[in-house]
């Protein structure tokens, strides 16, 4: 009898031994950090986010239903974020492109399994595995929002309405101009500069050679005289047109929407040059406390109707197509107006944030790298 | 029960007494409990703060992974002497400071002269409370009270608008931030310059007014001499105020000052730690010399 049940014990270990390396074959879990299954909530989660990314009408009920406490830490610009993030006191951040890799070559985060977000088979196949999020097959995050840099300006005093980038670098409103704070508003110039002047060849405004680049730097120290103040926070910029202490500006939609939400004559638009924009993508710490709260947090923005309020709150895209009806029914028309519908071709026009490095993408390494621009972008202020 | 702990608070009293017997027969002793404590907080928190700062300005940033290099160089103090960003923002925080300080000994001293010498005590009292009252709320509030006066839509410019006056573009201008300043400092250099008012003896003034002396003369011949200490006192609270500052020029300005660097070195664009290390050596030798001077001149008596 006793030798019958160790045979049978001897099987199961041959099966199981068996099945692993199988197991390991077909996940995409190799890696030990992976995230492959959500355990336990720990009862809190503390975020990095931006402005308008954890709102209580969204956070609230997470809490309610998880029992995840959320506390939330707004990041200014993605090298705060970056910062933030290396000190590895919170569990979570909704890293734009120009952070989200460096947040992955610095091994600063852990890749998750997507089939534990049910929600990820609706996105939009380009926000499935982004390179910015996507390495080598693993998932570094999962994609969020995305939408583009507005041109930001008050309808009583800027007339006739701009259609172009020009506005930014034009005399006529000197002192009633505000531009982020932020080394990536680099990229803004080159993009105006490539459609302005294509003699200098500027094909992607976040690879650019030293001719290119020193062009562009040449063109934001024109522009900043024209500056009244080079804004730090969102707030900042609302602070700024509500006060009448700007009446152009670049911005982002959620500026607009704040601004619209208080009656300030105010309205954004995409110029004709086009815009830079950001895809962001959720993402755990390596150092994560909070592991499974993180993943249940990334599932709950992952879900319609969490996609949609956020969308309509900030005034971005979501990455959920099943997002557009929830959309229309908390406010009619939202869908179309912030392009949750919109084809392929309108993700491709945005020009998204990713960081600046030596490879210029065509074999040569002779590009401006990230931390060339932020010197510059000291110089350009000084 | 009782008679036991009679004997241990009797126990424990004659231990206090042996205690103070010792300080009372050895004096250093007591000079250096009482010492003790503060001299080991300064010294584990502030000097070996400042050593590690100052060791870590020699030390240089990875800029690919990102990790500290421990190789001692001189780059960082390299590219603040010779690059001419870094310099431009130095000089121009020494510049405010320097503007800050004067703007308020000259606003200062009139007034700590009218508390010390003119008003009657209970206006003096009065006019105590008014000084520090701006001490008690938020920095950050009174701030951004300014923000809202010199807004282009602030109440200040609606004030000019009433008068017939022409509107004021200063929001977000060096001007804003020397205004800013001096008005936050202000209380530090009344202080001090009312203190050392307060110390002339009357009967200096009558002497002087007994042997000829008009009043502008008293004035610079008597008065200045002996609260020049005072004003120089003042100066090191608002000079050194304004040049380790950076949250009054990114609210109210549109340039960088030493602070903010150092801020954006640590937190924000490259974590450079070293980088802000050395940076931050620049107002600690400013300083440094400008306490030296300030010895000289006989600051530290007036404190």
């Amino acid at each position: 009898m006793s030798r019958i049940r160790r045979r049978h014990a001897l099987l199961a270990a041959l099966a199981a031994a068996l099945c692993v390396p199988a197991a390991g074959v077909t996940s995409t879990a190799a890696d030990p950090s992976v995230i492959t299954k959500i355990g336990k909530g720990e009862g809190s989660l503390n975020l990095i986010a931006w402005e308008g990314y954890v709102q209580p009408q969204w956070a609230k009920p997470f809490t309610k239903a998880t029992g995840c406490k959320v506390k939330a830490k707004y990041g200014g610009s993605s090298d705060e974020m970056v910062t933030l993030m290396r000190t590895g006191q919170y569990d979570a951040v909704s890293a734009s492109g120009d952070a989200s890799l460096r947040l992955i070559l610095g091994k600063d985060v852990r890749g998750v399994d997507p089939k534990l977000v049910p929600d990820f088979k609706n996105f939009i196949p380009a926000l499935k595995s982004p390179p910015h999020n996507t390495v080598k097959g693993v998932h570094y995050g999962i994609s969020l929002q995305w939408g583009p840099n507005t041109l930001l300006y008050n309808t009583k005093k800027v007339k006739p309405a701009p259609r172009s980038w020009s506005i930014l670098y034009s005399s006529k409103y000197k002192g009633k101009i505000t531009v982020p704070d932020n080394p990536i508003q680099i990229a803004d110039a080159a993009l105006y500069l490539s459609k302005t002047k294509p003699g200098l060849g500027i094909k992607d405004p976040y690879e650019l050679t030293e001719s290119q680049f020193n062009a562009t730097v040449d063109l934001l120290k024109k522009q900043r005289p024209l500056v009244k103040k080079y804004w730090a926070s969102a707030g900042d910029e609302i602070d700024l047109f509500k006060n009448g202490g700007a009446w152009v500006g670049a911005s982002w939609p959620y500026q607009t929407n704040t601004l619209q939400a208080t009656k300030a004559p105010v309205k954004d638009l995409i110029p004709k040059e086009g815009a830079t924009g950001w895809a962001d993508t959720w993402m755990i710490s390596a150092k994560a406390k909070h592991p499974n709260c993180a993943m249940q947090w990334i599932k709950w923005v992952s879900t319609p109707k969490v996609q949609a309020q956020q969308a309509i709150y900030f005034g971005e895209t979501p990455a959920n197509t099943k997002a557009c009806a929830i959309m229309n029914k908390l406010s009619k028309g939202s869908c179309a107006q912030y392009h949750a519908n919109a084809p392929t071709a309108y993700f491709n026009s945005i020009k998204f944030w990713k960081t600046p490095v030596k490879d210029c993408g065509n074999g040569k390494s002779n590009c401006m790298d990230y931390s060339k621009w932020q010197q510059a972008w000291t110089d350009i202020k000084s | 029960l009782t008679s036991q702990a009679y004997e241990a608070a009797g126990a424990a009293r004659a231990a206090r007494r042996r205690l103070s017997a010792a300080f009372w027969r050895r004096p250093w002793l007591r000079g250096l409990a009482l010492l003790l404590p503060p001299l080991g907080w300064l010294l584990v928190f502030y000097l070996a703060a400042l050593a590690v700062l100052f060791v870590s300005a020699f030390w240089t940033l990875d800029s690919f992974t990102g990790k500290l290099v421990h190789v001692w160089t001189w780059t960082n103090f390299d590219t603040i002497l010779t690059d001419p960003t870094y310099r431009q923002i130095a000089f121009r925080t020494i510049w405010m400071a320097a503007a800050v300080t004067v703007t308020d000994a000259v606003v200062a001293f009139p007034f700590a002269y009218f508390m010390a010498r003119i008003a009657p005590p209970r206006a003096r009292t009065l006019l105590f409370v008014l000084v520090l009252l701006p001490l008690w709320s938020s920095y950050l509030a009174r701030i951004y009270a300014w923000r809202l006066i010199l807004n282009d839509d602030g109440a200040l410019n609606w004030t000019l608008g009433r008068l017939g006056l022409p509107e004021q573009g200063w929001a977000f201008t060096n001007t804003a931030m020397w205004i800013v300043f001096s008005y936050i400092w202000l209380p530090f250099m009344i202080l001090p310059i009312y203190a050392a008012l307060e110390r002339i003896p009357d009967s200096y003034l009558e002497a002087s007014r007994d042997l000829g002396a008009r009043s502008w003369t008293t004035f610079r011949r008597v008065i200045l001499p002996i609260a020049l200490p005072g004003v120089v006192a003042g100066s090191i609270f608002t000079f050194s105020l304004t040049l380790g500052d950076y949250i009054t020029p990114s609210l109210v300005g549109n340039v960088d000052f030493i602070g903010n660097v150092i801020y954006r070195n640590v937190l924000g664009l490259t974590n450079n730690l070293p980088f802000a290390a050395a940076y931050a050596t620049v107002p600690l030798v400013v300083m440094a010399i400008y306490l030296l001077l300030a010895k000289r001149a006989g600051a530290f008596e007036a404190l």
